[in-house]
């Protein structure tokens, strides 16, 4: 076999601290949120050996949800300042693709994740144009399910942060509708994960840059002259 | 020029009342009302002095389940003292005058007390095709409320008809029915439930009437004190739900254990009412209590939620037995399926790849000599 050589690659710190912190901690609120709404819509018909007073299995999970929720929330927050105050790779500009140079990555992005052609340029180090589009479809999720979770928490809590949400009550025309949308957009929560995961491995793979330990380290590879081209 | 009326006291003792009566109406008026006991004298107080109100209780578009529910007061005397004495001028169910007399008194109160009458409304107003739907000694519900509105003291809609809509507000709703609230620019205070709970509805002519103003009303105009929480939250049943103990069947064992109905679609949870609190029929029972869910009938399109029996509705557009969690599930399996495909046609490939990788590092090589390191 020929002896051949692989291209210099520099290491770039593209996630910084703060992100990472927030990524995990929402894929950990994320997980539980799932788990433990999905059985408060279907609770689990096992438990029925002991009295109403031996067990409180139901009301923990709930709990979990609604202290997991608040987590959710504030960490959500915390992005959002961090969207402003971050590094380039963290800012709110990588989310929103107002540039038209944008829009071509999206096109290319898709090219390749779905048609798997070989990718013909660079795409971004940090996120990929459609990813981070996608990621700020899901913020608006995010803030869809704190918007109508907490409005229907306000009816069993005394605490003040639920009590700004219940407007979207009536707009929406009672509890039951909030609660059914609620519902349904837990499945955007699974379907999310499951691609967003596939996808970063799918990334790392095709990419070689280092996508799925870039956010356990922060740091991403990017060849020599790419970075020389820039 | 108004008409000098008499006030509440001086008209049930005209009528032969005692004062032990009068004070025992009274205190019940003010639990009724959520007022507490050193409250009782202010009622007293109001019930001596206010003159007796005028009420105009307008029927439109409705199955008067709400006079059937209002007339069984708990006490008799809250009913016969709201029914005889408070001063009920026009009500199409119980009024002896008929035709043009009854017109006449409708007329004469919206003239002769202006400011001063309560308006009750039961039922919604058609306001399709011009509301032919439901039209009254030759005009239509919609006139007849604009008339008695301009003038009311107080508007109270009655019911979930007169709040929302109800059955025929519900899909697709021919008449386009519409709740009241709708067609004036006036609070009202909405007083849900098919029927409401005859105490609730006592509860809030007392406070009408005590404290002549509008009670406290939540986001979505209902009167505080009874609609403020859910029926869930008051629920004998609660203990069993927060247990994780469930009815799983009409006929199962945890049914007779009297269980949470949660899973057969009990609507408790999403439904602001004080039927748990104050109950039925003199405080005999209310729905859950008997064995059956709460159907939601307090909460705005209750008719459009979905069946009664199942927690989550049919997911709009994808027929009559779909759930968000079929779709869910089905748009799962299809997105793991796309995943697995999709790796295993980016491993056929994985060789092609690697060559290439292998041929871009030798050319590299072949223009950085050797400094990019070995492989």
């Amino acid at each position: 076999m020929a002896e051949f050589q692989s291209p210099v690659f520099r290491r770039i710190y593209v996630w910084e601290f703060p992100v990472r912190i927030y990524h995990w901690l929402n894929a950990t609120c994320v997980i539980l949120l799932i788990i433990t709404g999905y059985l408060i819509g279907n609770p689990l018909r096992i438990f029925y050996a002991n009295e109403a007073y031996q067990q409180y299995w139901f009301g923990v999970i709930r709990f979990t949800h609604f202290v997991t929720a608040f987590i959710f929330f504030f960490n959500f927050l915390a992005r959002c300042y961090w969207g402003f105050v971050g590094n380039s790779f963290a800012r709110w500009t990588n989310f929103i693709p107002l540039k038209k140079s944008q829009w071509r990555e999206i096109i290319e992005v898709i090219r390749v994740d779905v048609l798997q052609t070989a990718p013909s340029e660079r795409t971004e180090i940090g996120h990929n144009a459609l990813a981070g589009f996608v990621y700020f479809l899901s913020f608006l999720v995010f803030a869809f399910q704190s918007i109508t979770g907490f409005a229907l928490y306000a009816a069993n809590s005394t605490s003040l942060l639920p009590k700004f949400f219940t407007w979207i009550v009536p707009i929406m025309g009672g509890d039951f509708a909030v609660r059914q949308w609620h519902h349904a957009f837990m499945w955007f929560f699974i379907l999310f994960t499951m691609v967003h995961v596939y996808l970063v491995f799918y990334h790392d793979y095709i990419e070689g840059r280092g996508t799925t330990s870039s956010m356990v380290g922060g740091w991403k590879f990017e060849k020599d002259e790419e970075l020389k081209r820039d | 020029m108004p008409k000098k009326l008499p006030s509440f006291w001086e008209a049930i003792e005209q009528k032969g009342y005692s004062r032990r009566d009068f004070l025992r109406y009274c205190s019940i008026a003010a639990g009724m009302a959520g007022i507490e006991a050193v409250g009782i004298p202010k009622i007293v107080r109001a019930f001596e002095t206010k003159p007796r109100p005028p009420v105009v209780w307008l029927h439109f578009q409705e199955c008067t389940c709400c006079s059937e529910s209002f007339i069984r007061s708990s006490h008799p005397i809250v009913a016969d003292v709201v029914l005889d004495y408070l001063s009920l001028d026009y009500t199409e169910t119980l009024q002896a005058a008929a035709g043009h007399q009854a017109e006449k008194c409708l007329h004469d109160t919206i003239k002769n007390y202006p400011g001063q009458y309560i308006l009750l409304v039961e039922g919604s107003i058609p306001a399709g095709n011009d509301g032919v739907f439901c039209m009254i000694g030759g005009r239509s519900a919609e006139a007849i409320f604009q008339e008695a509105a301009k003038d009311a003291a107080a508007i109270v809609a009655w019911g979930s008809c007169a709040s929302n809509g109800c059955v025929q507000g519900a899909k697709p709703n021919p008449t386009n029915a519409t709740p009241i609230h709708k067609l004036t620019s006036k609070p009202v205070i909405k007083v849900p439930g098919c029927p409401p709970i005859a105490d609730v509805m006592t509860g809030v002519v007392t406070h009408l009437l005590v404290y002549g103003s509008v009670p406290q009303l939540d986001s979505q105009g209902r009167p505080k004190e009874f609609y403020s929480r859910r029926v869930h939250d008051t629920c004998y049943r609660r203990p069993y739900y927060d247990a994780g103990l469930f009815v799983e069947s009409w006929d199962d064992e945890n049914a007779r254990k009297g269980y949470c109905l949660y899973k057969m679609g009990c609507k408790g949870p999403v439904t602001y009412n004080a039927c748990a609190v104050t109950k039925w029929n003199e405080g005999t029972s209310f729905p859950i209590q008997s064995g059956h869910g709460c159907i939601g009938c307090s909460e705005a399109n209750f008719w459009d939620n979905g069946p009664f029996y199942r927690h989550l509705p049919s997911f709009p557009g994808f027929g009559i037995e779909s759930t968000a969690d079929d779709i869910g599930t089905g748009v799962g399996i299809v997105t793991a399926a796309g995943i697995a495909a999709h790796a295993v046609t980016t491993n056929i490939r994985k060789k092609k790849l690697i060559e290439g990788q292998k041929e871009r590092a030798l050319k590299d090589k072949d223009i950085n000599g050797d400094e990019g390191g070995k492989k």
